[in-house]
């Protein structure tokens, strides 16, 4: 018996922001979860390399040998991304930023987002524009969360954000994405990575974004929000690699009418 | 002397250090960033920088977020 060759693709370009290599797709968040064992089980799951987290005040008075996110998830083996959630201004979302670096020994690469409003959590654009200038300006790389308008995408990428990452539908609504237009006009233009940032809601919307082009995407309530977090950090591992191959492979063109898979030549009836 | 620790208002002797300000609230070796009056102060600086009546410190960690 002959053995038969095991089938080569052509490898993927892995995925580079600011100058560093990622075998994975899908940056994950490490907020609403059970505890801290459920997120690191979840993270490992999820297969990503870069996850987000929030600066917030340490609570006085509480007990000093209560486990510290960051013992779960090291700097040591993940590349940690500090959001500056919960910022309505560019002046709060600086200072979260620099509070960061000097939280994380001077790491420099930083989750960008400055909201509009409690509702929507809309991206509050212009305050986010001005944020981006001083933070760049300050030596940070800056990852930014954005509207889906293409042309404020590409002045952000202008500006020397290193990755843009437009929202597919409002944070933790689990929308999914809901303007593929803008978000293929967005990866068309791009010189930068772009991901989709909010708005995945199940495996399915993040495959839409690969398949879109989108050089990652970003999540956080759709894993940690369903009924079994670790299974579906497996879901998205697989959804975003079927996205990412499917669009390295090229969908077929899309028909109104049928075209018959078997041959009409042949038939006997 | 009185300063603002996260918001709530702490006693403290007079020149004390972000250090000691650290070490009485137990998170001595904690991985964590401050920032006095809006100005970050790095942690090769906490055992020498004094603190003075009504400044405001922020001591801040990394938490769950996305």
């Amino acid at each position: 018996m002959t053995e038969t060759p095991e089938i080569q693709l052509p490898e993927d370009k892995p995925l580079e922001i600011a100058g560093k290599v990622y075998q994975s797709r899908l940056l994950v968040g490490t907020g609403k979860y059970h505890d801290l064992m459920e997120t690191g089980h979840a993270i490992e799951a999820s297969g990503a390399e870069i996850v987000t987290v929030a600066v917030r005040r340490t609570n006085l008075g509480q007990n000093p040998d209560e486990p510290n996110l960051l013992d779960v998830i090291s700097p040591e083996s993940y590349t940690i991304l500090p959001n500056t959630a919960g910022c309505y201004t560019a002046k709060d979302a600086v200072r979260t930023c620099k509070l960061a670096r000097e939280l994380l020994d001077g790491h420099d690469l930083v989750k960008l987002e400055v909201l509009g409003e409690h509702k929507t959590l809309y991206p509050n654009m212009p305050e986010t524009l001005i944020a981006a200038e001083e933070l760049i300006k300050d030596g940070f790389k800056v990852m930014v969360y954005c509207s889906d308008d293409p042309l404020l995408a590409m002045r952000l990428e202008e500006m020397g954000c290193v990755a843009i990452m437009p929202l597919g539908a409002p944070i933790g609504s689990g929308l999914g994405i809901q303007n593929r237009y803008n978000i293929r006009l967005i990866v068309e233009n791009a010189k930068v990575p772009v991901l989709v940032d909010a708005g995945v809601g199940t495996a399915s919307d993040a495959t839409i974004a690969m398949e879109l082009g989108c050089d990652g995407v970003l999540m956080n309530t759709a894993i940690a929000q369903a009924k079994d977090p670790i299974r579906m950090a497996n879901a998205m591992r697989l959804a975003i690699e079927s996205g990412r191959e499917a669009y390295l492979a090229g969908r077929m063109p899309k028909k109104l009418y049928a075209s018959a898979s078997s041959p009409i030549d042949g038939t006997f009836f | 002397m009185l300063v603002q620790v996260n918001g709530e208002a702490m006693e403290l002797p007079s020149g004390a250090t972000i250090a000691a300000l650290i070490e009485q609230l137990t998170l001595t070796g904690k991985r964590l960033a401050v920032e006095v009056n809006e100005d970050i102060v790095p942690r090769s600086q906490h055992p020498q920088f004094t603190l003075n009546e009504g400044d405001r410190v922020e001591v801040v960690h990394a938490i769950g977020g996305g």
